[in-house]
């Protein structure tokens, strides 16, 4: 049976008729066509597919999209601002914050997460947060340079890109 | 996933009539647990209940000699709650621990204490707090609550409301943890209440459980010495890849040494 679900998509209206098991990740890949938002793992182990709802960080294949209904939805599409990568993003193509690039959607939705609880995060704060965030290349040292640079511009109103 | 009926009741009596009317429904909480046990098409209900658009079933809250929690709180709510943090740090940093942040931004504590899973990290604090169970039909005190793996004294079609931990002495929670789940291999839950010291373990049973030889030890002398002479049967614990039995009967020593110590005995 199809159903219909209505929320927001990195800022827009959008609706889409999904089958009661459609996992919000498919929803938001296959019929809202943002390929952005990955899946490693479809298990709720990797983290390449978190995205935000209603501000909070989840991994989207964890979730039913009806379970999306009337939610606010930012994926990674959605966090640049006119074409110009958001500080965060600019901070892990600086520190070379990935290789392949497969967890780094994941990755940088979960790290703003973080600094919007926590503006100014150490190193062990990055690495316990990252947690549920895994990564086959990097050996994660960059990620968490570039989590800890791209606190600090965006401390700075994104001004200051180390 | 098998098919399934989707609901999103906005009150507790719609979402048990629509229990009461479909023997095979089940109740969908932060999905954490039972999303991924219908991927690999191990549960099969017929219709999810989502409890989400309830109001106020997340509800933290303080009632005097007890905090209470609502069972749709997440683990991420009643981590940075400042009502736990102040009266109960032990819960607010045991919930901090669960997982990883997005299972801590779903996951739920009625979900957590419905399961049961015998390493989850709640059922240690249930039963060292001495909480009450409130479901849709009756109170059930902490003793009485876990029967074994998976298996609880909730009834089918009984809903967990809310939690109510009543604010011990002193409390502190500690965790060996699988590196890579977070769930805990052994965990210790040591804590002075009015009913006197409980020790509560999980990880290392079926199911959580009392540590009746541990909390005689510390009422005679609230130390890290005292429990210098007691141990657990290794004969009862989980043997897995993670943890043999012997080893997870030297963690409960372990970890309720460092319990002890963190409340400086
Ligand atoms: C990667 C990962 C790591 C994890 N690590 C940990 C960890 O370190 N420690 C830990 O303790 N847990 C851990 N968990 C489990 C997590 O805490 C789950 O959130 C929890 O076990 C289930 O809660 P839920 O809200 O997601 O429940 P759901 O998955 O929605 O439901 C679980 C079960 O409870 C029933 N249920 C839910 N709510 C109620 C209710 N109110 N009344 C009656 N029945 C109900 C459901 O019908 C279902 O059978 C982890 C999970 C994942 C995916
Ligand atoms: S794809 Fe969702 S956690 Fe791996
Ligand atoms: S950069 Fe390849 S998985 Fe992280």
């Amino acid at each position: 049976m199809q159903t219909k679900v209505s929320c927001t998509l990195n800022g827009e209206d959008v609706s889409a008729d999904v089958d009661s098991r459609t996992l919000l990740v498919d929803m938001i890949r296959e019929q809202l066509s943002l390929t952005g938002t990955h899946v490693g793992c479809d298990t709720s182990q990797c983290g390449a597919c978190v995205v935000h709802v209603n501000g909070r960080s989840v991994k989207s294949c964890s979730m039913l999209a009806l379970q999306a209904e009337g939610a606010e939805i930012i994926t990674i599409e959605g966090v640049d601002s006119n074409g110009d990568l958001h500080p965060m993003q600019a901070a892990f193509r600086e520190h070379h914050g990935l290789q392949c690039g497969f967890c780094t959607p994941g990755m940088i939705m979960s790290a703003l997460d973080l600094v919007q609880q926590n503006p100014d995060p150490d190193d062990k704060e990055i690495r316990e947060w990252l947690e549920g965030n895994l990564c086959r290349c990097t050996g994660y040292q960059n990620i968490v340079q570039a989590v800890k640079a791209g606190a600090k511009s965006m401390r700075a109103g994104g001004k200051e890109a180390e | 996933m098998y098919e399934f009926n989707y609901h999103r009741p906005a009150s507790l009596d719609e979402a048990k009539q629509i229990l009461a009317a479909n023997a095979e429904a089940k109740i969908i909480a932060g999905g954490m647990t039972l999303l991924p046990t219908m991927k690999l098409r191990l549960a099969q209900p017929s219709d999810l209940v989502d409890l989400s658009a309830i109001d106020g079933l997340d509800a933290i809250s303080d009632a005097g000699s007890a905090i209470d929690i609502g069972a749709m709180a997440r683990h991420a709510d009643v981590a940075h709650s400042e009502v736990v943090r102040s009266a109960i740090p032990a819960l607010a940093d045991l919930a901090d621990a669960i997982g990883d942040a997005q299972v801590r931004n779903r996951g739920t504590l009625g979900g957590s204490i419905a399961n049961s899973d015998p390493a989850a990290d709640y059922p240690a604090a249930i039963l060292a707090l001495n909480a009450t169970i409130r479901t849709d039909q009756r109170e059930i005190a902490a003793d009485d609550y876990f029967l074994g793996m998976f298996e609880t004294a909730l009834a089918d079609d009984e809903l967990v409301v809310a939690v109510s931990f009543p604010k011990p002495k002193k409390a502190a929670y500690a965790k060996f943890h699988n590196p890579a789940s977070r769930y805990a291999i052994v965990g210790v839950m040591v804590a002075e209440t009015d009913s006197g010291i409980r020790v509560a373990v999980t990880g290392a049973g079926a199911c959580a459980f009392r540590a009746s030889d541990f909390e005689a030890a510390l009422t005679e002398s609230f130390s890290a010495d005292a429990l210098g002479s007691v141990s657990i049967d290794s004969d009862d614990l989980n043997s897995d890849l993670h943890a043999s039995a012997g080893y997870r009967a030297h963690l409960v020593r372990v970890m309720a040494v460092r319990a002890v110590k963190a409340l400086g005995g």
